[in-house]
């Protein structure tokens, strides 16, 4: 009996030991200190909460996930040496990171190592350079800022636009993208300022556009910043539309600015406010977890897992080698995989296709006010 | 130049935060050759500590009280006795490491237990505007600045025109004479860090609305107001709030008549031609160093 026993218990040892070894190994690369803290702690939570949830109902292929996240420090450089690190433990996929410029020294890398990389940036050149394994869980900028300047130029009928943008990789590929699109359809752009990641004083910027008098203004700055120049637009009394994209009307920027926020509308991929029962579903979940409504960041994370088990249940097995191949040209509807939230697409450049929605801040809520579909 | 008046105010008001923030650097310098390089996250964390007791269902005026008491605590009172005390008999450099490393602990500390991500912090000045010389400027402008100007000038009284002051001064000096004739140094030396600590404390509850609280905040904070001391002058108080004017101004002028794109440089450039022309700072007295 007693050597029956034995002999049971080291068959349960040796067969957790064996699917605790099988997990599937995710690696993560993210914001979680610096400038981008916001943006990084709200992509973590959200591949936490997906992953959390996959595992609870048997994992994928009836593997679990797991995820190892380090902190790039909002800083490419750091950012490189971490995905380094996290390439060397061979993952399955590579997750992140959330800013462009630390997607640009890192891509290299994970494609250099044949692991995917899906990633938050969405500036416009990190799909262009014919990377195979980069994808993207948000619009790219060449997709998002088109719509911006149309909508600027038919809807808020500004004939004269001021543009204030981030000096970093992400600023400037929004910036050059929407001034090419105002100036194609006859908005003149009457001023344009740079601005600094981490800047604290708005005032001379502020005090310049209200100089340029413009009929609308449209802002691209990272989430806090956006906050900051908000309350100094209140403060110096620019009546002017402002219009911008994800950042500036985000739930940590209305939390941050306050009545500062009212008024501002912006185009946004994603939105837990979105008009979506899956996303609904996806908000009360993840609040109720880290009591806190999350940003698009929150949804970002959480579909870049959910994008790693629609494409890998889709191959029938974990390969990492022939992951980019099947996620590209796939869709994936929501109806045969509920978190992936709404049906995407993925084009052969890593570049995403979906529904998209146009905000409006009003008393401190987002308000969807457009839902615009597909471009394909 | 019709915004040349709004860019002054906001510059001031900004230079005037500086200033409080660059008094700590000369005040601990004249007083024990200390250059405290956590100087920002003493700035950031009383902001924290306000936060914290609103957490615990304090009301605003009384988490002040506490965030300024704990502030005077912990970086005043328990700052010169767990580390600049035991760490100063081993000279001045190894110091200011030691203050590096505090600098790194506050951050982490703080991002550990409250959030990597900002917060918004109520102001103790109403938000609105006023009309002055046919310009409207924000409250909060001139709330930081009256309130700095305030302090500042409480400092210098203090100083200057009173028997405690004097002793300060005089144990500043010269400890060694400054014994003799009975003045009690080491209470002189505490009492200088705990105003330090009031002041960072102050400069915390006036800019935090501003800046919003963030563990990282101090670091441009403490950059800006270290090139404000050095500038001005590091061993001479008025210096310091010369210094802190001067940069908070020069970086809104630079961003508004020069580029917004290279506005950091500036106070950088204006930093390394002051150190170039006159080293003792703009309003400082040349040192002579006995090698």
């Amino acid at each position: 009996m007693k050597s029956t026993l034995l002999v049971g218990a080291l068959l349960t040892a040796i067969t957790t030991t064996g699917a605790f070894a099988q997990a599937i190994k995710l690696a993560d690369v993210a914001e979680l200190s610096g400038g981008g803290a916001t943006v990084g702690t709200n992509w973590k939570n959200g591949i936490d909460l997906a992953i959390e949830e996959i595992n609870a109902k048997g994992g994928v292929l009836g593997r679990k996930l797991e995820v190892t996240h380090a902190d790039s420090q909002s800083n490419p450089g750091v950012a490189r040496a971490q995905v380094q690190k996290a390439l060397d433990a061979e993952p399955y996929v590579l997750l992140g990171p959330g800013y462009s410029g630390s997607v640009k020294v890192t891509a290299p890398l994970a494609a250099e190592a044949g692991i995917t990389q899906i990633m938050g940036g969405e500036a416009a050149e990190l799909t262009q350079a014919g990377n195979k394994f980069l994808f993207r869980t948000s619009f790219g900028q060449q997709s998002s800022m088109p719509k911006v300047a149309k909508y600027i130029h038919d809807d808020m009928k500004a004939k004269t636009v001021a543009v204030v943008w981030v000096n970093n990789d992400f600023g400037r590929g929004g910036r050059d993208v929407v001034i090419k699109e105002l100036e194609r359809l006859g908005s003149k752009v009457v001023a344009d300022l740079s601005t600094e990641a981490g800047q604290a004083d708005f005032a001379a910027d502020v005090g310049k556009i209200k100089a340029a008098n413009p009929d609308a203004v449209f802002v691209y700055l990272n989430e806090e910043e956006s906050a900051r120049i908000l309350k100094e637009l209140k403060r110096q009394g620019v009546t002017a539309p402002l219009m911008g994209e994800t950042t500036l009307i985000g739930q940590k920027v209305i939390e941050l600015a306050g009545d500062a926020a009212n008024g501002a509308r912006g185009h946004v991929g994603l939105t837990t406010d979105a008009p979506v029962d899956l996303i609904k579903g996806f908000r009360d979940r993840f609040s109720k977890k880290y009591n806190y409504v999350p940003d698009h960041n929150g949804l970002k994370g959480y579909l870049a897992v959910y994008m790693v088990k629609a494409t890998t249940e889709k191959m029938g097995k974990v390969d990492p080698k022939a992951f980019a191949d099947t996620l590209h040209g796939l869709t994936i509807k929501a109806a045969d995989e509920p978190g992936i939230l709404m049906d995407v697409t993925f084009d052969q450049n890593g570049d995403i296709d979906r529904q998209s929605f146009l905000v409006e801040v009003v008393d401190g809520k987002q308000v969807v006010k457009q839902v615009l579909p597909k471009v394909k | 130049m019709s915004n040349l008046f709004d860019l002054l105010v906001a510059g001031l008001a900004t230079g005037a935060i500086y200033a409080l923030v660059a008094v700590g650097f000369t005040l601990l310098w004249q007083t024990s050759q200390t250059i405290n390089f956590a100087q920002g996250e003493f700035v950031m964390l009383p902001a924290f500590l306000m936060l914290a007791a609103m957490h615990v269902g304090a009301p605003f005026w009384l988490a002040i009280i506490l965030g300024i008491l704990l502030s005077m605590i912990l970086l005043g009172l328990a700052f010169k006795m767990l580390l600049v005390d035991p760490m100063m008999r081993h000279g001045v450099l190894p110091l200011a490491i030691a203050t590096m490393a505090l600098a790194i602990g506050i951050k982490e500390a703080v991002k550990q237990f409250f959030s990597a991500e900002a917060s918004p912090f109520p102001s103790i000045v109403p938000t609105g505007d006023i009309t002055v010389l046919g310009h409207v400027v924000s409250l909060q402008s001139i709330g930081v600045l009256v309130v700095a100007i305030l302090a500042v000038f409480g400092l210098t009284t203090l100083l200057n025109r009173t028997s405690l002051g004097h002793q300060m001064q005089a144990a500043a000096q010269n400890p060694t004479v400054a014994r003799i004739i009975g003045v009690p140094v080491e209470r002189m030396i505490l009492l200088t860090f705990l105003i330090n600590a009031f002041l960072v404390a102050l400069a915390s509850l006036l800019i935090t609305p501003i800046y919003l609280a963030k563990f990282s905040s101090g670091e441009v904070l403490g950059q800006a107001a270290f090139i404000a001391a050095i500038v001005g002058g590091f061993n001479q108080v008025r210096g310091a709030i010369a210094g802190g004017l001067l940069i908070g101004v020069l970086d809104n002028l630079a961003a508004a008549y020069i580029s917004t794109q290279y506005r950091a440089a500036v106070p950088m450039i204006f930093l390394i031609a002051v150190i170039l022309f006159r080293p003792q700072g703009l309003l400082g007295r040349a040192e002579e160093r006995t090698v």
